[in-house]
């Protein structure tokens, strides 16, 4: 049986369509977890997704705890006899995979971008060196547990006529002496940089917040209305906040234009935009490492370049 | 309290260059360096113990050589260190059980604390393994720790909501960077630390039978990088213009 979970429900379906191809392979089949107090229409969903069956597992947990959610799914994995452990790869997934694996004492790899079998062994890849290399890595144990990021896969098509079994049942995880005082929402805009199409991103080359009112110009010009950001504005700065912040610790983003202003191009930043379609590099410093990860850059002052840039594409739009 | 720190040596991924011929990062001569995160794990360490006492412990997997890059994590203000030779073979499980066995032979530990994932392989595996092996609490991606006589109060930074967990101890926690910038030693600091003692320990010391792999590198592949390099160059009202109608050629607009 292959388990998929995750506390996310696009990412379930996303790993519905990589577990469901698994299992048509070897004739197997797929049990979705939902832990919490799912109602039957949500289940029927997984089961229309590609689920065989689906297990709710009730609790009177009010938030999710790594703990108590591998205490449950350890029970579940016994239970159904589960080989292949796919899980959310979101904070909470990469937290809950790796302690399940040593409570069981089996196999795991986070953050799997493919998942393949050769021959009998489940192999996967993941990205390694902050995006340099990829590093293909085989199970050698019985169970093998692995985390998947979100958008690594494609939901498999909704299939209504599918039939599944639902199966609800309560599980009592042992008790952990930690707990869950509050949780706080963090503000934020409206922004997602992961689905932008165009991005104008800047960095420490910026001397004030208020100069961030320049990109936002260009960006508006562009009809993209995303700004991203290194690390340090988002993190020491704070000139933006966390959702704009780019990079192997940031968001990783694909879209068809992404503008780097005033950013140096250390690999931590390349690794969260160099799948974008083109890189476009604004920095003064003709030796910078970005222009390395560019295909086009303007060696020259931002303050001066951005505003000019903006005039240039008003203008070649309106020709 | 007793707070045991784990610090990865990891490589220098600035250092890593992918070989054009074979598409493959050079790996061989890339300097190992204690992971930047874990870096923020001892500074934590240090300020917990500064407001509630006790005593900070690092443990590092590593050769013998590692040794010199272990002392500035002493000069730093860590009170002892501990160096566990490598296995011959390693994988998350491996990395992990052994550092829970030296936690265990450190013994009395209140806060185990790690970074959320080290520099290189940014796996985030072993600090939630560490503690399913020990089977105590974890706290991943703390961003705020209060450390009180009994109990630990720590903020998990989840990027779009901070979940706030209070745990009793023994904890382990994960840190992000961003929790605090870790202290520079002065010299005077870097002189003392030559005194403090590193152990240290081989596998068989921490009773350990055969380690083997439950996972296995089978192969690396440099990511491609080809970009098109193009410098535009003069005034800035042309190079702009110029940029413009190669965007507009390139069907942005
Ligand atoms: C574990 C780890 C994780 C990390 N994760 C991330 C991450 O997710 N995202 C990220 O971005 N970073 C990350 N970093 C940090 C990363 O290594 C760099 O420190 C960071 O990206 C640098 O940001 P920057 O380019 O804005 O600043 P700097 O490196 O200071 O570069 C500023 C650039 O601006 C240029 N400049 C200055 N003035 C002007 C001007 N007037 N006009 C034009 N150009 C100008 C300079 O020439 C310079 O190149 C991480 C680091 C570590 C160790």
């Amino acid at each position: 049986m292959i388990l998929i979970y995750s506390d996310n429900k696009n990412n379930s379906l996303e790993l519905l369509g990589k577990g469901r191809k698994l299992a048509d392979q070897v004739k197997n089949r797929v049990l979705a977890v939902i832990i919490g107090n799912a109602g039957e229409p949500e289940a029927k969903e997984l089961i229309a997704f590609g689920a065989d069956t689906v297990v709710i597992a009730e609790t009177d947990m009010e938030h999710f705890k790594a703990e108590e959610y591998a205490d449950i799914l350890q029970s579940i994995i016994n239970e159904y006899n589960c080989e292949t452990v796919m899980i959310g790869s979101n904070k909470n997934g990469k937290e809950l995979a790796p302690r399940l694996a040593a409570r069981m004492e089996t196999g795991c790899v986070t953050d799997c971008i493919n998942v393949s079998l050769e021959g009998e062994k489940l192999t996967v890849e993941r990205i390694v060196f902050s995006g340099a290399a990829i590093s293909r890595q085989q199970f050698a144990s019985d169970i093998q547990i692995l985390t998947i990021p979100p958008k690594a896969f494609y939901p498999p098509p909704k299939d209504e006529a599918r039939t599944g079994e639902v199966i609800k049942k309560s599980y009592q995880p042992n008790s952990y002496a930690s707990k869950v005082l509050r949780v706080q929402e963090m503000k934020s805009g409206d922004v997602n940089v992961e689905d932008a199409e165009i991005i104008v991103s800047c960095g420490r080359g910026l001397k004030k917040k208020e100069d961030i009112r320049l990109l936002e110009e260009l960006a508006e010009t562009l009809r993209g209305n995303t700004i991203g950001c290194s690390r340090p504005i988002a993190a020491d700065l704070k000139w933006l906040s966390e959702d704009h912040w780019i990079g192997l610790s940031g968001h990783k983003v694909k879209p068809k234009l992404y503008i780097a202003c005033g950013i140096s191009g250390q690999i931590q930043h390349i690794a969260g935009m160099r799948d974008s379609a083109i890189i476009v590099a604004i920095n003064r410093d003709s030796e910078a490492p970005i222009f390395k990860s560019a295909d086009y850059g303007i060696v020259g002052d931002l303050y001066t370049v951005v505003p000019a840039l903006t005039k240039a594409i008003k203008e070649e739009m309106s020709s | 309290m007793n707070i045991i720190v784990c610090a990865k040596l990891a490589a220098d991924v600035s250092e890593i260059t992918i070989d054009p011929a074979t598409g493959k990062p050079v790996l061989q001569g890339v300097p190992k360096i204690i992971s930047d995160i874990d870096k923020s794990a001892v500074e934590e360490a240090i300020r917990i113990r500064e407001k509630c006492g006790g005593k900070v412990t690092t443990v590092t997997i590593g050769p013998p050589e590692a040794k010199e890059k272990i002392k500035p994590l002493l000069a730093m203000g860590a009170d002892e260190a501990v160096l566990i030779s490598k296995p011959e073979k390693e994988d998350y499980s491996i990395v992990a059980k052994l550092l829970s066995e030296a936690i265990k032979k450190v013994g009395n530990y209140d806060i185990i604390l790690c970074g959320e994932a080290s520099i290189d392989l940014f796996s985030g595996q072993v600090g939630p393994q560490i503690a399913g092996y020990l089977n105590i609490p974890q706290v991943t991606y703390a961003q705020v720790i209060i450390a009180e006589e009994k109990k630990v109060i720590v903020e998990r930074n989840l990027s779009d909501k901070v979940v706030v967990i209070e745990s009793t101890f023994p904890v382990l926690i994960s840190v992000t960077k961003e929790i605090n910038k870790p202290r520079l030693p002065n010299l005077m600091q870097i002189m003392q630390s030559a005194k403090k003692p590193i152990h240290e320990w081989s596998i068989e010391s921490l009773g350990i039978g055969e380690l083997s792999p439950k996972v296995e590198v089978v192969g690396i592949d440099g990511v491609p990088t080809e970009r098109k390099n193009i410098i535009l160059e003069g005034e800035v009202e042309e190079t702009a213009t110029e940029l413009a109608e190669t965007l507009a050629k390139e069907g942005i607009f």
